[in-house]
């Protein structure tokens, strides 16, 4: 069996809704990876921000899809907490929590910054934008997280074997193509940055399985109208001024040093957990749902014994069935016929 | 049920069926009711059809159009579906304080001039103002009574091998006031296709007894409302993936934005399900309208696995059309 993981949510949505699994040679596996935002968010993060919700004078402001993620226990969660009263706001971009926070300023608004990358650089952005307005009723939870640890986190798991890397063009087009030689350079690994149109898919897929047929793995990138090789140095010089690495909890994959952001010096004041004084624990609470081992390519979503079951995209366990780039509701919502 | 009514519960999807079968329908529970279509068809001398809806848009105005061409639009739509021509309507607001009387102007003005096109009237209504806060902006509620002229329009009515139409392309509605709410995110050349189906509805009455069901696939779009015509029926759909149309710059921003145009919601178009052999002749019934120019087959009632639509994809794979659980979000990555 050879075993390809995509790495990323957008690469799971793409491959379930063109039903692309069932078109697969005999004998290759696509496997979900770690880059479904809100899937690595641990339930402690929606904690955390539920009791945020609940203070008075403050706004949670989210995108849609942290809403329905369940924190530790299923009745918390942002969008219930909403429904009994808290002040939680759906925003499409940290901009417009930004713009809440300027507009009403006897409120604080606390925008619960999720995501790789890709999004790194338009919550950064903000920030930026909040202090030099001089908004300080503004901040941002920071659960920004960065890809590379997490794939080498999985890759020190003897139970992960993945036999290639669909890497994720989003991030691509960011961090560029340097940011995944380290899996050929380092580990021998197969590796592909690819776009997301299904024709992108199957090319990157075919590229992967010629590497692994001919034991040669290098970097290729089939999404080079995107992703060139340095990345957006705007968007990078952005990170390497306002942030340092950060350890972080992931779900499934544990504490994984390095790899997250803290805002840097006189950033860290827009920064909601030194402001209103959180720290997330170093280990997660186990929970029923398997989304941790979803996320790391150890089961398929239909491993899980609740998924489809008491686990739904209307009543979800866990966030890979809420996401839109979770595993489980592409799985669900796509399923093959 | 949940404890509490989150915003799911109004997407249009599983959430808002549970609300309707789980505490109104054990509530009013009647023959009328309980079908669940657009409209009910009254009995009496003259059978009548009767439709409500509400309409709380945010924004008010949206390229296309407004809430109160909406307010009339949707209830007339409604009314059609079930088979109606409509004659009287509705029309109640609830104005928050503080609304500017210019926009309510306007708003009643294009209101007034759907209801002059489609020769219906306004006979009753009704208006409320709530302090700041209690409403955003404006909420408009409008029913509709309509004289039946197509009986027997139901998803009973559908048999294996009948055609499955639509009238254009999916989802401009539902992202036009995506857009519109949330401007930054893209710039796109987008409105709404929000428009009175009724005349398309009565050229498609002439397709008598062939004619068999007719809905507008409002929140929840195209996938939800097959998904739960099939399970309502107990039949299959099978349709094509690449037939179904969808306009280019809607495609692209669902692309970008992580949405499916399947999902989203839409206020000028209907899906009607004919005889096989009618579908040629309802197809140019539909494009004689310039709503349904981009009318197309989208494919057929199959007795095969019954209650569940499945998608034919141009890549030669397949998989199941499900009804929305919640609202849609855009990806975060």
């Amino acid at each position: 069996m050879i075993r390809l993981m995509e790495i990323c949510g957008t690469h799971t949505h793409a491959i379930a809704r063109a039903g692309l699994k069932q078109l697969l040679p005999e004998g290759v596996k696509l496997l979900s990876g770690p880059g479904c935002p809100v899937c690595v968010t641990p339930p402690e993060a929606i904690d955390a921000l539920v009791s945020l919700a609940r203070r008075p004078h403050l706004t949670v402001c989210t995108y849609g899809d942290m809403l329905r993620v369940p924190g530790t226990s299923p009745e918390l969660s942002l969008l219930k907490e909403k429904a009994r009263g808290a002040r939680v706001e759906m925003v499409f971009s940290p901009m417009d929590a930004l713009s809440m926070a300027e507009r009403d300023p006897g409120q604080e608004y606390v925008f619960a910054g999720v995501g790789f990358e890709t999004t790194a650089p338009g919550t950064l952005a903000a920030v930026k934008a909040a202090r030099v307005k001089n908004v300080s009723n503004f901040s941002v939870f920071m659960l920004l997280r960065r890809i590379e640890p997490a794939v080498r986190a999985l890759l020190a798991d003897s139970e992960s074997r993945i036999d290639g890397f669909l890497c994720p063009g989003h991030v691509a087009v960011i961090i560029g193509e340097k940011g995944f030689r380290f899996l050929p350079e380092e580990y021998r690994l197969p590796a592909v940055i690819s776009g997301f149109e299904p024709a992108d898919i199957w090319l990157s897929v075919k590229e992967l399985l010629r590497q692994v047929r001919e034991k040669d793995p290098r970097l290729v990138n089939t999404y080079t109208r995107a992703v060139s090789p340095e990345g957006n140095p705007l968007a990078l010089a952005l990170m390497e001024e306002m942030t340092r690495p950060d350890g972080a909890l992931w779900r499934g994959l544990g504490y994984i040093e390095g790899s997250a952001y803290a805002l840097n010096g006189e950033y860290a004041a827009w920064d909601a957990a030194i402001k209103f004084g959180i720290s997330l624990p170093r280990q997660t609470a186990p929970t029923a749902c398997r989304c941790g081992e979803v996320i790391c390519g150890k089961i398929e979503p239909a491993g899980c014994p609740f998924f489809g079951k008491v686990c739904t995209p209307e009543a979800p366990l866990g966030p890979c069935m809420v996401s839109s780039e979770g595993s489980c509701a592409a799985a669900w919502t796509y399923r093959s016929f | 049920m949940d404890e509490y009514i989150t915003l799911d519960y109004g997407s249009g999807g599983r959430k808002t069926s549970a609300l309707i079968r789980e505490l109104i329908l054990p509530a009013f529970g009647n023959s009328f009711l309980s079908s669940l279509g657009d409209g009910a068809v009254l009995p009496g001398a003259e059978q009548l059809v009767f439709s409500t809806d509400s309409f709380v848009v945010s924004p008010l105005f949206f390229p296309g159009g407004n809430i109160g061409k909406l307010a009339v639009c949707g209830t007339l739509n409604d009314v059609a579906m079930a088979g109606g021509e409509p004659k009287y309507l509705s029309l109640s607001l609830v104005i928050e304080e503080g609304f500017p009387t210019e926009d309510l102007r306007k708003i009643l003005a294009s209101a007034a001039e759907e209801v002059k096109k489609a020769g219906v009237s306004v006979v009753t209504g009704d208006t409320k103002v709530v302090e700041k806060g209690s409403c955003d902006g404006l909420f408009i509620n409008t029913a509709g009574i309509g004289v039946l002229k197509q009986p027997g329009l139901s998803p009973a009515a559908m048999k294996a091998g009948d055609a499955v139409l639509v009238s254009g392309p999916l989802g401009n509605h539902g992202l036009t006031i995506l857009l519109a709410r949330h401007p930054q995110m893209l710039e796109a050349d987008l409105s709404s296709d929000c428009a009175d189906l009724a005349p398309m509805a009565a050229a498609l009455y002439g397709l008598g007894a062939d004619l068999k069901m007719l809905r507008d696939p409002t929140r929840g779009g195209l996938a939800t409302v097959l998904a739960e015509l099939a399970e309502s029926a107990d039949l299959g759909f099978e349709l094509a993936e690449k037939s179904i149309p969808v306009d280019p710059a809607v495609r692209t921003a669902c692309e970008l934005l992580g949405l499916d145009p399947l999902y989203s919601a839409n206020e000028g178009k209907l899906i009607a399900v004919v005889s096989a052999n009618k579908a040629e002749e309802a197809l140019a019934l539909m494009k004689q309208f310039p709503e349904g120019r981009n009318a197309a087959l989208i494919g057929t009632v199959c007795a095969e696995h019954p209650g569940l639509p499945v998608l034919r994809t141009p890549w030669g794979s397949s998989r199941l059309l499900t009804a929305l659980a919640g609202a849609q979000f855009p990806r975060i990555c």
